[in-house]
């Protein structure tokens, strides 16, 4: 049931667009006790059906910005192998650090930006 | 709308890609449309979906190849995230842009502290 559980909060975020792995790895290392590599498999093969759940409802509610899709699509796949090589052969916590501090520092800039 | 550029958006699709293969994630593709390429924000989130969403099929694949894979856990987990996605997904275009940003932020902050962590 817990499993379950921390399923509906992280595919409720992720919905959203938010980052459902943010809660759901942690979710399941701490309270499931499975360790962070499986914990990564469960995050990923997971967010493949509610992510497409979630993207056919995006489409239907117009929310989809169809023209910057392919471009994105295209070099973000190229960009993921290329990280995935790096996070197997170098140690990758420099860049771990720096992509962390850019993600606090847009966070922030997200909670005290005004809407335009 | 001038950072719509192609090679815009390609650079920053680049960028999202090694985030997503070194960590996981998509995080700072929202952003990015939102702020670079003025893309609005509940579309900006909706559409990182629609990305990540085929990176992510990639990723998965190199860990069951790899023989990480729980499929009882992952089965339970995905009950729960179908129906989450479900609700997440219709509350979306409910959220004014203040909170999804404030939300969005304080996710991204963990999201930071657990990448160093």
């Amino acid at each position: 049931m817990v499993e379950v559980l921390i399923g509906i909060a992280a595919g409720i975020i992720g919905g959203m667009g938010i980052g459902g792995g943010t809660i759901l790895i942690p979710g399941i290392v701490f309270l499931l006790k499975i360790e962070q590599q499986t914990a990564q498999s469960i995050n990923l093969l997971s967010f493949i059906p509610a992510a497409a759940l979630a993207v056919f409802i995006h489409n239907k509610n117009k929310n989809i910005e169809k023209s910057i899709l392919v471009p994105l699509i295209v070099s973000g796949m190229v960009g993921a192998v290329i990280g995935a090589v790096i996070a197997v052969r170098l140690n990758p916590s420099l860049l771990k650090k720096l992509f962390s501090g850019f993600l606090f520092i847009m966070g922030l800039y997200e909670i005290f930006s005004k809407k335009h | 709308m001038k950072f719509k550029s192609k090679t815009a958006l390609t650079i920053i699709g680049f960028i999202a890609g090694i985030v997503n293969g070194l960590c996981g994630g998509g995080t700072i593709l929202v952003p990015s449309l939102v702020f670079l390429s003025k893309v609005k924000d509940h579309r900006a989130h909706a559409t990182a979906i629609a990305v990540i969403l085929p990176l992510t099929i990639i990723s998965s694949f190199i860990y069951v190849k790899s023989g990480i894979i729980d499929v009882n856990t992952t089965l339970k987990v995905t009950i729960g995230s179908i129906t989450g996605a479900y609700i997440g997904s219709k509350l979306l275009n409910k959220l004014p842009i203040n909170i999804l940003r404030k939300l969005f932020g304080i996710f991204m902050i963990i999201a930071a502290i657990r990448m160093v962590i």
